[in-house]
């Protein structure tokens, strides 16, 4: 018997799945980084939750409802019962040349990581609980439709901006805008830190945010490439513009807060490595090497121009999900119309290419219909759980640390008071030590 | 007997410790401190937002002498210190009851 089978293709695939599956706890380390020494677990924890529960929801019903098949060809919603389980996707398909289990699984990793990417934005100050029932339910009820939009190709019962010919290859739109605004609705609706933005709430380890910044551009050629779905010409272009792209985002944001701030930082240069990944995601199969770094470039100045806006609007966004994610996704989707050329795989011409603007008034329709129906949603989700459970911690479990609280744990052992310096066993007898 | 503290800058430790040690010296306390004087804290710049960070990071060494030699070790510590520059610390000096020697309970001068 025949069998389509590419072993190069399902090859890279299951490398790729696995360094998506990485860049969730790079996402936690970049975060963790970033938020103060008494919460830094809570990030990490509100990361890895994410992941366990979208995960399984993704195996029960997730997968259906992205890559089923939509409801009267709508391209709204994909069929919820179609692979529920995945009970039928375990029989070997002579046809497919991958696996349909490890696109699947290649899938799972961006499902986790969107919903991942929003905990960012209300660090420091949420129930570890209330975030968990939010996950679920932005899951269901926000990322699987949006992921069904964008990600079904199928040409009769996929998504409707698949089907409208909107350009977004790894998800600018379904994973990046539709986080980003999230994050933005979610900080609207539960507030701001105490103390914020009198109180200083700087970094406590900026090593861990440059790991978390290394990982994420590592596992982010598993994100791009990946999406390629096999080992071939396109994934080569799309790993060398998600490469190139981040190189000149880094440069962007360095040079606006050299000129901005008086200094080059390293948090800048971290930032502006995800800044750009995620301006070139939806990008990196439609555009030239050059027109990838016209693309990172502008998100690394953007996105740095961008945090800023917080202390002018008055929105507590801790960790800037608004500034890079939300505004790289647009850069990155509607430079689409401007940039994209018919030398680069996708094979269209954007407006600078003499394409005309049509492909531009698709891309903006795409990102502001993800944009809309995200923000719409998660009000609605985030004040469920806001007015009932409620979402944030209690104003004395927020200022002692929400670590110790929802946890009990701290990240350290450093100071002499926390136990690991030369007070260490201070008290050990009182638990029943040695008399 | 006298205690002499002195807040230092924290590179200038292996300076002042060769110094009091040339002084006959061979005890003294050092622990981390922060504070601020005239000099103040320093700005730092996160992702454009400033933050002002008052607290400088400081050196405290102290040692206990006899009366007469404190003026001379309290000069030794100031020239072995001193850059010139503003934040180069503080050396103050206070009278000390006791001292006891815990191995072997001697007590005064004897047991520096």
């Amino acid at each position: 018997m025949d069998s389509a089978l590419n072993t190069g293709d399902t090859a890279w695939m299951l490398m790729a799945s696995a360094l998506v599956l990485l860049m969730i706890p790079g996402l936690a380390f970049f975060y963790g980084g970033m938020v103060r020494v008494k919460s830094v677990l809570n990030m990490m924890m509100m990361i890895m939750g994410a992941l366990f529960i979208v995960g399984i929801l993704w195996v029960f019903f997730g997968y259906s409802m992205v890559f089923g098949a939509s409801y009267g060809s709508s391209g709204l919603l994909g069929n919820v019962t179609e692979f529920f389980a995945l009970e039928g996707l375990m029989v070997d398909d002579p046809e497919a040349s991958v696996p349909a289990m490890i696109f699947v699984a290649f899938q799972a990793m961006f499902a986790c990581l969107t919903v991942g990417l929003i905990a960012g934005a209300i660090a420091d100050r949420t129930k570890f609980s209330a975030w968990l029932v939010f996950a679920a339910l932005w899951a269901t009820l926000v990322y699987f439709p949006v992921a069904h939009w964008v990600f079904n190709l199928d040409p009769e019962t996929g998504g409707w901006i698949a089907k409208l010919g909107v350009i977004d290859f790894a998800g600018g739109t379904a994973v990046h805008i539709n986080a980003g605004i999230a994050a933005l609705a979610l900080v609207i609706l539960i507030g701001a830190r105490l103390g914020w933005p009198r109180t200083p709430m700087k970094p406590h380890n900026l090593t861990l945010v440059m790991i978390g910044a290394a990982l994420l551009w590592f596992g982010w050629f598993g994100f791009n490439a990946g999406s390629q779905v096999a080992a071939d010409n396109t994934a080569a272009v799309v790993f060398l513009n998600t490469f190139v792209a981040t190189c000149a985002a880094g440069i962007g944001w360095l040079i606006t807060e050299k000129i901005r701030d008086g200094h080059a930082t390293s948090l800048g240069a971290a930032s502006g490595i995800v800044a750009g990944l995620v301006a070139i995601t939806p990008a990196c199969s439609s555009v030239s090497p050059i027109g990838a770094m016209v693309i990172g470039l502008a998100a690394g100045v953007l996105c740095a121009l961008a945090v800023g806006l917080k202390y002018k609007l008055k929105y507590d966004d801790s960790l800037d999900v608004v500034g890079v994610h939300l505004v790289g996704g647009l850069v990155g989707t509607l430079l689409i119309g401007f940039l994209a050329t018919e030398a680069a795989p996708a094979g269209v011409n954007g407006l600078f290419y003499g394409g005309g603007a049509d492909q531009l008034g698709k891309q903006a329709i795409g990102a502001f219909a993800v944009l809309g129906y995200s923000l719409v949603l998660t009000f609605i989700i985030g004040a469920l759980i806001k007015y009932t459970i409620g979402f944030r911690v209690s104003e004395d479990v927020e200022v002692s640390g929400v670590d110790l609280e929802e946890h009990a744990e701290s990240a350290y052992e450093l100071g002499d008071s926390g136990g690991g310096g030369v007070f260490a066993g201070i008290g050990h007898r009182s638990h029943g030590g040695e008399q | 007997m006298k205690l002499i503290t002195a807040i230092i800058k924290p590179f200038k430790l292996e300076d002042v410790k060769v110094a009091l040690e040339g002084r006959g010296i061979h005890g003294m306390t050092v622990s981390e401190a922060s504070g601020f004087g005239r000099q103040r804290g320093h700005t730092e710049v996160y992702r454009g937002a400033e933050y002002t960070v008052d607290l400088v990071p400081k050196v405290r060494v102290e040692v206990v002498v006899e009366d007469d030699a404190a003026t001379g070790v309290v000069d030794a510590i100031v020239a072995a210190a001193q850059t010139g520059k503003i934040g180069d610390g503080k050396v103050w000096v206070v009278p000390v009851e006791e001292v006891v020697r815990v191995r072997t309970a001697e007590r005064g001068p004897d047991a520096l």
